[in-house]
C-alpha cells in the first residue's frame, strides 16, 4: 500500500493490499466467532441448566471475563505459543491462527455469558413443558439453544464486534507483519503512529462500514426468519 | 425403546404441598384409576393447578407420597399434561408434534404418519407448516393436545385448557378431549366452567382450600351435593 494514499482512492481502485487486509481481518474474526460459539454456547447453556455448589461464583466470574483486556489475553497467548512456551513447538506465534486463537479466548466468555442468560430465561418459560415431555439434560440444551437461535444471533454479533474491534491481542500474537498478519485495527494503529492520519481514518471508516454491513445482514436475516418461523 | 410401564393408578397418600408456610394442598388422599373423565372444580386458589402438577410429577410434595402404577419414580411414561397456556416451540406445528414424538421415543421412520394422524385428529392438518407461535390460542391449545396425545398417554391431565378460548374454540377442544376419553385415555381436567363439567365429566372432585371436599359422580354432585360448600359453589355463591 503506497504511503499517503487517499483511503477512498484505495477502496474504489480495489487496492489489492487493502483488500488483503480486510480479508484477513474478517477471516480471523469470523473464525474466532465460530470457534468461540462452538465452545461458549454449549458452555453457557450448560451453566444455565446445571445446579452445582459454586455456580453463582462461576456465573460472576464468567460475566467478569467479558471484560478481559485484549492485551492481557494477547500476552497470555503469546506466552503459550512463544518458542519457549508449552505450545511453542507448534510454531503458531505470529500467524493468523494465533490471532484467531487469541480472539477466541477473548470472546468465548462473551458468548458463554450472553448464552447463559438467554437460555436461563427461556428455560423458565419451557421448564414445565420439557419436563412433562421427559426431555433429558442434553436434549434440553440443544432444544433451548435452537429455540433461542434468534436471540443468540445478538450474542454472536456482540462477539464479532468485540473481535473485529480489538487491536491489543492481534498486535501481540500476530505481530502486525505486512501482508501476513496485518489487520484493519493493527494497520490503523500503525498508520496513526506513522502520522498518516488520512489513511488511518480511511481504514477506520472501512472497518466501521464492514461492521455495520454485517450487523445489518444478520438483523435482516433475523427479521426475515422470525417472520417465517415465529 | 423399552415397553413403557403403566402410569396408572396414580395414588396420593397424605400428600401436602406447602408454599413457604402456606398449605396449598393439605393431607390429600386420592386414587386416580382408569375410568370416565374426572373433572376438578373449585374456586380460584383451591389448589386445582397444584394437584395436576403433582399428578404429573412436576412438583414434589412437601410431605406424603405419590406413586404411578405402583412406582415412586416421577418420570412420565404414559401420561401427559396440557397447560392453561401451553408453550409452543419456535417451529412449525408439525415440528412441534415431531418433537413430542421424538421425546416419547417414537422411531424417526414412524413419525411422519403419526404426525399426520395427530394433526388430523386435532383438526390442524391444514396448518401443519404454520409456525406454531403464529396460531390462534384455540389452535395452539389443539396443537398442545396433539403433542400430549403424541405420548400415547393412558392419563391426560388438563389444566383449564379452554379458560381463554371463545365458545367455538372451546367446542373444538372439548370434542378432542371427549374423543380421547372415548378411546380409553383417562382424563383428569381442572375447569371452572360448570357447563363444561356437565358435558365432559364422569365424576367430579370438588377442591376447596387444598382439600378434597367431595368426590362424586357428576349427576350426584350436581343433584345432591353433600357439603354445604359444594352446594353454595354450585349456586354460584362466592366460596372462600
Amino acid at each position: 500500500m503506497p504511503d499517503h494514499a487517499n483511503a477512498w482512492d484505495l477502496i474504489v481502485s480495489g487496492d489489492e493490499a487493502l483488500y488483503a487486509i480486510v480479508r484477513l481481518s474478517l477471516a480471523v474474526s469470523l473464525s474466532a466467532v465460530a470457534l468461540a460459539a462452538a465452545i461458549g454456547m454449549p458452555l453457557g447453556a450448560w451453566l444455565a441448566l446445571t445446579r452445582f455448589p459454586g455456580r453463582q461464583v462461576a456465573v460472576v466470574l464468567l460475566n467478569a471475563m467479558m471484560g478481559l483486556p485484549p492485551v492481557v489475553v494477547g500476552l497470555a497467548v503469546y506466552l503459550l505459543l512463544s518458542r519457549a512456551g508449552p505450545l511453542g513447538p507448534m510454531g503458531l506465534l505470529f500467524t493468523p491462527s494465533a490471532m484467531a486463537i487469541a480472539q477466541t479466548i477473548l470472546i468465548a466468555p462473551i458468548l458463554a455469558a450472553l448464552t447463559r442468560q438467554t437460555i436461563e430465561d427461556l428455560w423458565a418459560e419451557y421448564r414445565d413443558e420439557l419436563t412433562a415431555m421427559h426431555v433429558g439434560p442434553l436434549a434440553r440444551m440443544t432444544t433451548l439453544l435452537w429455540d433461542a437461535r434468534f436471540s443468540l444471533l445478538t450474542a454472536l454479533l456482540a462477539g464479532f464486534g468485540r473481535a473485529a474491534a480489538e487491536v491489543g491481542a492481534v498486535m501481540i500474537v500476530g505481530g502486525n507483519i505486512d501482508g501476513f498478519t496485518r489487520t484493519m485495527t493493527t494497520a490503523i494503529a500503525l498508520e496513526t503512529s506513522k502520522g498518516d492520519l488520512p489513511l488511518a481514518m480511511g481504514l477506520g471508516l472501512v472497518l466501521v462500514a464492514i461492521v455495520i454491513a454485517i450487523n445489518a445482514a444478520v438483523w435482516g436475516t433475523r427479521v426475515w426468519s422470525e417472520r417465517q418461523v415465529g | 425403546m423399552r415397553a413403557p410401564s403403566s402410569d396408572l393408578p396414580v395414588v396420593l397418600e397424605n400428600v401436602s404441598l406447602l408454599s413457604g408456610a402456606t398449605p396449598i394442598l393439605d393431607e390429600l388422599n386420592l386414587t386416580i384409576a382408569q375410568g370416565a373423565p374426572t373433572l376438578i372444580v373449585g374456586p380460584n386458589g383451591a389448589g386445582k393447578t397444584s394437584l395436576l402438577r403433582l399428578c404429573m410429577g412436576l412438583v414434589t410434595p412437601s410431605s406424603g407420597r405419590i406413586t404411578w402404577g405402583g412406582r415412586p419414580d416421577p418420570a412420565p411414561h404414559r401420561r401427559a399434561i396440557v397447560f392453561q397456556r401451553p408453550v409452543m416451540l419456535r417451529r412449525s406445528a408439525s415440528a412441534n408434534v415431531a418433537y413430542a414424538l421424538a421425546q416419547a421415543g417414537v422411531p424417526r421412520k414412524a413419525r411422519a404418519t403419526r404426525i399426520a394422524g395427530l394433526l388430523e385428529r386435532v383438526g390442524l392438518a391444514d396448518l401443519a407448516q404454520r409456525p406454531a407461535r403464529h396460531l390462534s390460542s384455540g389452535e395452539q391449545q389443539r396443537l398442545a393436545l396433539a403433542r400430549a396425545l403424541a405420548r400415547d398417554p393412558e392419563l391426560l391431565l388438563l389444566d383449564e385448557p379452554t379458560a381463554s378460548l371463545d365458545p367455538a374454540a372451546t367446542r373444538g377442544v372439548e370434542e378432542i378431549i371427549a374423543s380421547a376419553a372415548q378411546s380409553g385415555i383417562k382424563i383428569v381436567m381442572a375447569s371452572h366452567d360448570l357447563g363444561q363439567v356437565r358435558r365432559l365429566a364422569g365424576e367430579v372432585i370438588f377442591l376447596l382450600r387444598g382439600r378434597v371436599h367431595e368426590r362424586e359422580s357428576t349427576r350426584a354432585f350436581f343433584d345432591q351435593p353433600v357439603t354445604p360448600e359444594a352446594a353454595s359453589f354450585l349456586r354460584g355463591d362466592l366460596v372462600i
